[in-house]
């Protein structure tokens, strides 16, 4: 008999945390069948966040760093800068990368760095438990925002791919999602589209995915992945936002 | 041979000179210079400049070079280093080595850009979050600036902890003579905690969150450990004119070298003065100001503060002897006059007292 699926190689034999029905299982998954395919087990150095990406190295069997929250665009620019044939690949969520660290996350674009990061965008704070993010859309209830996002008190919703697009120094940006299987399968072919740019010095290269949270939008893992198709992606526009010849 | 530069270009160079091939930086006065000097010298010399976009993202890049095993530093004043401190408790609890640069001015807030020694505390006790500790060292010329420099980064990655060179205003723009003949680059060992890509080895990885409270209180008391090292090993001072001194001033950097300006002029006069010098701060010359306790009742602390270091010398003497102080906080240089005058009368005092 033929052995169809098994786990990435340069997945450890641990369980994941996430929650049932999070997108970061999926992103973790796809993202080690990556690094297996394009063989990067030995040259990745990867970046893990504050949020619930960070635990990340528990899983992978690759080297890690934690950063500081918001700061994974500093800290992968010294490591690549340093180490420039390494592929350097930041993991980030919304509140990392469009709240506390978006000057950190604009500049590393805006200076063209190579490096690539994985960008996971579900709308809320989902380690702390729900708080709104910067990409929370207008009238999402968040613990934040009993009411629902309302612009005139808490902003409008970011759309970060769009907003690093008019900077010279990026070459790929694309916004993808993990909500149903062509979705996913779109995304694995992203993040090694994304490497490649890296591999090829082109720059600042990022991967948006659009992710479920059903533990915090309170909603079981089918709806929450309705909701991504239905009104998460009209906020945010799936498909290549921005791409150089590589 | 000596060139004539200033504080900040020569830490510059000896920080080239002694392997560093990564500076990020961002803009404060009283340091520019040492950036400029950077963003010229360490491309030169094969290496990394980046001028950031903020001191938070320079902090990060110099951890993210240290993670990949480079020789790094960044350089900033008071607010600056403020902002650098988030970064400086994750090097220390990640233990990666670093060099920070902070040319001290007056504050707090914005202050001004005259030298003072308000950030000693800063400095000394951690400065961020968390149970962690910084060496400290303290130039008090030019020259002492190139001389540490080297040992700050030898420090950092003996210990795998962030090392602070702390001077200020008036140590970074001067300008004295100063020779680099006696820097050699480090001889390059191999470094167990970077990052490089696992090739042909398990995979590492650099963290601090712990979830386990067992396991982070073993992580503390592993730091714990080795600041009790680094306090019995790495402690050093300056003494001068101690022998036959009837009053000890303590005083570092700047404070210092006027400090021995003044004894110069009290020394003229007949008044048995002499200095104690701590070049680490952190670690605390604690023993040396213990010992002169046994012959010295009285000990002068001066600094351009309005008392930081005065708290490590109450502490070192444990309720011996007796403690003076004068501070100039805000950004005023005292003068070796002024301070001649001071000394003197607390010295007469102190004497007159003895005798009844």
């Amino acid at each position: 008999m033929k052995k169809v699926y098994s786990r990435p190689k340069s997945l450890k034999p641990a369980h994941f945390h996430y929650c049932p029905g999070c997108g970061h299982a999926i992103v973790n998954r796809l993202l080690a069948e990556v690094i297996d395919e394009m063989n990067l087990r030995d040259s990745i150095i990867c970046v893990a966040p504050a949020g619930c990406g960070m635990l990340l190295y528990n899983y992978f069997d690759i080297d890690c760093l934690e950063s500081a929250h918001g700061r994974g665009a500093a800290v992968a620019t010294g490591i690549k800068r340093v180490r420039p044939d390494n592929l350097v690949v930041s993991y980030q969520g919304d509140g990392d990368l469009a709240a506390i660290g978006t000057a950190e996350s604009f500049h590393a674009a805006n200076r063209g760095e190579n490096i690539t990061i994985i960008f996971v965008n579900n709308g809320v704070y989902g380690m702390t438990g729900g708080q709104m993010a910067p990409t929370t859309i207008l009238d999402q209830v968040t613990t934040t925002t009993p009411a629902g996002r309302v612009s005139g008190q808490a902003g409008y919703p970011v759309r970060m791919c769009e907003v690093l697009a008019v900077l010279d120094g990026t070459s790929y940006l694309e916004r993808v999602a993990v909500h149903k299987p062509a979705a996913i399968k779109a995304t694995k072919k992203a993040l090694a589209k994304a490497f490649r740019h890296q591999m090829n010095k082109t720059g600042f290269s990022m991967v948006e995915i659009l992710s479920p949270c059903p533990t915090n939008w309170k909603m079981d893992p089918l709806r929450a992945c309705r909701w991504v198709e239905e009104v998460m992606s009209k906020q945010f526009p799936i498909g290549v936002v921005k791409e150089v010849q590589c | 041979m000596k060139k004539l530069m200033s504080g900040n270009a020569a830490a510059g160079e000896a920080a080239v000179l002694a392997g560093c091939t990564c500076y990020f930086g961002y803009p404060i006065t009283p340091q520019n210079e040492l950036t400029e000097y950077m963003a010229k010298r360490v491309p030169e010399a094969g290496g990394i400049f980046i001028q950031s976009e903020s001191e938070i993202a320079a902090i990060n890049m110099v951890l993210g070079a240290s993670v990949a095993g480079a020789r790094a530093m960044t350089s900033s004043s008071g607010p600056g280093i403020s902002l650098k401190q988030e970064g400086i408790s994750y090097l220390a609890a990640d233990e990666l080595p670093a060099v920070i640069l902070n040319m001290v001015r007056g504050g707090p807030g914005m202050g001004n850009i005259s030298p003072a020694q308000s950030d000693y505390l800063q400095a000394t006790r951690g400065g961020g979050h968390g149970d962690y500790r910084t060496i400290v060292l303290a130039p008090s010329s030019v020259q002492e600036i190139a001389d540490l420099m080297p040992l700050a980064f030898d420090l950092a990655e003996k210990y795998k902890n962030p090392v602070v060179v702390l001077g200020d205003g008036m140590l970074g723009q001067m300008m004295e003579p100063v020779e680099f003949d006696h820097i050699r680059k480090p001889k390059s060992a191999a470094k167990d905690y970077i990052l490089t890509g696992a090739k042909g080895r398990p995979s590492r990885m650099v963290r601090s969150l712990i979830f386990d409270v067992k396991e982070q209180e073993e992580h503390n008391w592993k730091l714990s450990r080795k600041f009790q090292r680094i306090e019995q090993n790495e402690v050093r001072y300056e003494t001068y004119l101690l022998d036959d001194a009837e009053l000890a001033i303590v005083a570092y950097g700047t404070a210092a070298r006027i400090a021995k300006g003044a004894i110069a002029r009290l020394r003229q006069e007949g008044l048995k003065v002499g200095l104690i010098r701590p070049i680490t701060l952190w670690p605390f010359p604690s023993k040396i100001i213990q010992e002169t306790s046994k012959t010295i009742h009285d000990f002068f602390v001066f600094e351009m503060s309005a008392g930081q270091l005065i708290e490590d010398v109450r502490l070192s003497l444990e309720g011996k002897g007796r403690v003076h102080f004068y501070g100039r906080p805000g950004g005023v240089i005292p003068t070796p006059v002024e301070l001649f005058r001071i000394i003197s009368r607390h010295y007469y005092q102190a004497q007159r007292e003895k005798k009844s």
